[in-house]
């Protein structure tokens, strides 16, 4: 490090430790807000806060979160993808489907490359011939739906020998006392986390979503990086199917509808910025979590299974708000 | 302001949807001696009302650079509304459904408005909420409607014209002229221009927003009611995916989803576009399954067209 570099991250440094309290509080308030409610249920309930219940509400979360983090990147690139649902129980059903066909390894093949496909096709739409990605991925929901039900013929499809295959391990299987999804959910995020915040690709990504004309005339290949958002993106899809048929082993045509909805939720919530340019994985997965345990929550404490919409609803739009409202320092619009 | 271009593009020639219109029209009617009957074009005039009526509070809102997508959650709750207080009344049960649909519109107004979050966070938010509020005050039953004179309605006619098909109309008429002669309108595509600009002209533009979207709150609720009437039922999982619907067919009508352009005219175009395709395909047996696909790959194509039409247009994501 340089001398100049050596003062200026000390200067730095005294800047961040004397606003630190302040900008704490006002960066990190869904974190707070998250302890606030944590602590709030587990007064309330004594098994709240065991082992196991966290345990369960992770798992429960992992495949939201799994499909959030492939999200992430493509809102992070400026983009949406609304089709991640649909493409969920494409996928599902695929993976299930041939699991008694060609075998398990075939049948995870297979649907990798099919739901990759799809990627592709939403990345080729978007990224190459530059269409709008809310409705591209709007009509590619309606248009795997059906897929999914042509391919089923509007039938449920399930394994046979449940017990004799190790397609389990992904969806029910423990990994030194872990389980398997979890463990999948932490490693995809750890990946996704390192490769966006400290490889080039990963700043590119940013760069596109901040300011694509910028990002263009810097060399950068817009297209290009915008297809391979949604390859992320179908493959977080590829390992959530693959938790949600293992554990499930069995799968309804529509078993992924509003998923794309709660990884929304999930994202927003931990503050990525739907307008691209902004947001972390690491966000994303506070978020979901923040999700799993309200959900968990309330339950417990005997609400009723739908009052966590009603609390979902609430704390998206007020975390967004306190987010906007710190950055123009003031609480409302100045509009009339 | 408004570009003049695209204005006289709409109003002098043909809309490119009504073109599609027209030529879908005719290939089914080749395609199926039912198609091209009196009573069919009824069917789908009552079919497409349900989704066209959304679309029309939906088409201000997307013009004003808006969207919203609690429209389908809204309408089960004013449906199941409508027919659950119909033991107080019939008039109280309809007052209390479309007031549902005006206030949950003003409260996505108001916050858009109040805090400046993203419309499509908001109502992605009320969305998720007002299905809950569904699912927790119907206690996730179905409601029947006992009162015959609400279910008759559904299936009474005006002039041989389906009364649910006549609202549709009128509705379309009044909100075109709306949007094209009066301030309002010309405010809607101000604000939906340039935001700023829409400011600085005097135009409040946040209490311009909550109206627009109490208008589409109060068609929301609207919809739900017809929609009940027909079914003589309302159900918690209705309305399920009509944002979507009513989005496309905005979007086929050629409303520009960045706002500063649109038309009634267009939207009707889009929601018949849909509702024929879906009556046409049906008659011809195609399965239920592969219409869902065929309109995916239209809406994709259409946006291709749209874009190799108008290469400038611009169209990059505003969410």
């Amino acid at each position: 490090m340089t001398p100049i570099e050596q003062t200026e991250s000390i200067g730095l440094k005294r800047k961040l430790n004397r606003v630190s309290f302040k900008n704490f509080l006002t960066t990190q308030g869904i974190l707070i807000v998250f302890m606030i409610c944590l602590a709030g249920f587990s007064i309330f309930s004594d098994r709240f806060l065991s082992e196991e219940n966290i345990m369960t509400v992770i798992r429960q979360a992992s495949i939201v979160g799994i499909i959030a983090i492939g999200v992430t990147v493509v809102i992070i690139g400026g983009n949406l993808d609304l089709s991640v649902g649909s493409m969920l129980s494409f996928a599902t059903v695929l993976v299930v489907d041939l699991h008694d066909k060609i075998g398990p390894t075939n049948a995870i093949i297979v649907m990798f490359a099919m739901t990759l496909l799809i990627g592709a096709v939403n990345g080729f739409l978007i990224g190459y011939m530059k269409l709008n990605s809310l409705i591209v991925t709007l009509a590619m929901l309606s248009a795997i739906q059906g897929i999914t039900l042509i391919y089923t013929g509007g039938q449920n499809v399930d394994i046979a020998n449940q017990d004799s295959t190790w397609f389990a391990f992904f969806g029910r299987g423990f990994v030194g006392g872990i389980a398997v999804p979890i463990l999948m959910f932490a490693v995809l995020a750890l990946c996704v986390h390192f490769v966006m915040r400290y490889t080039s690709y990963g700043r590119r990504i940013f760069a596109i979503g901040g300011n694509p004309t910028a990002a263009v005339y810097a060399g950068i290949r817009k297209s290009r990086c915008v297809f391979s958002t949604y390859m992320i993106s179908a493959f977080s899809v590829g390992c959530a199917a693959l938790v949600l048929g293992s554990r499930v082993m069995g799968s309804q045509n529509n078993v992924g509808q509003g998923y794309e909805l709660l990884v929304l939720a999930g994202i927003i919530l931990g503050g990525t910025s739907l307008m691209g340019g902004a947001g972390s994985v690491w966000k994303t997965v506070i978020g979901v979590l923040i999700l799993g345990f309200i959900q968990n929550g309330l339950l417990l404490l005997g609400y009723p299974y739908y009052t966590q919409w009603l609390v979902t609803w609430v704390i998206i739009i007020v975390a967004v708000w306190l987010d906007l409202a710190n950055q123009r320092k003031r609480l409302f619009t100045s509009h009339s | 302001m408004v570009n003049v271009k695209n204005i006289s593009k709409v109003f002098g020639g043909i809309q490119p949807i009504w073109l599609f219109v027209i030529a879908i029209t005719v290939f089914f009617s080749f395609m199926s001696e039912y198609f091209l009957t009196t009573g069919n074009f009824m069917n789908i005039l009552v079919q497409t009302s349900t989704i066209g009526l959304i679309a029309l509070g939906m088409t201000y809102v997307m013009i004003n650079g808006n969207i919203d997508l609690s429209v389908g959650a809204i309408l089960a709750l004013s449906a199941a509304l409508a027919v659950d207080l119909q033991s107080y009344g019939l008039p109280v049960a309809l007052f209390a459904a479309i007031s549902s649909g005006i206030l949950l519109g003003a409260l996505n107004g108001l916050i858009v408005w109040k805090t400046g979050v993203n419309s499509f966070i908001v109502t992605l938010g009320a969305m998720i909420g007002i299905r809950g509020l569904v699912f927790i005050y119907t206690e996730e039953q179905s409601f029947y409607a006992e009162n015959f004179a609400f279910s008759d309605f559904g299936i009474s006619t005006v002039a041989s014209v389906p009364t649910l098909g006549v609202i549709f109309l009128v509705c379309c008429l009044i909100m075109h002229l709306v949007l094209t002669k009066t301030g309002h309108g010309r405010n809607t595509f101000a604000v939906g221009s340039n935001r700023e600009a829409a400011a600085d002209a005097g135009i409040r533009v946040g209490r311009h927003m909550l109206v627009n979207f109490m208008i589409v709150g109060f068609f929301a609720a609207l919809a739900g009611i017809t929609l009940a009437t027909q079914m003589g039922a309302a159900t918690p999982n209705l309305g399920r995916d009509y944002e979507l619907w009513t989005i496309t067919a905005v979007v086929l009508g050629g409303t520009k989803l960045a706002g500063g352009f649109g038309s009634i005219t267009g939207t009707l175009g889009g929601v018949l576009a849909i509702g024929i395709l879906r009556n046409g395909m049906n008659l011809m047996q195609v399965p239920a399954f592969y219409v869902l696909v065929i309109l995916g790959v239209i809406l994709i194509a259409v946006l291709l067209i749209d874009q190799k039409v108008n290469r400038k247009s611009g169209q990059e994501v505003n969410v």
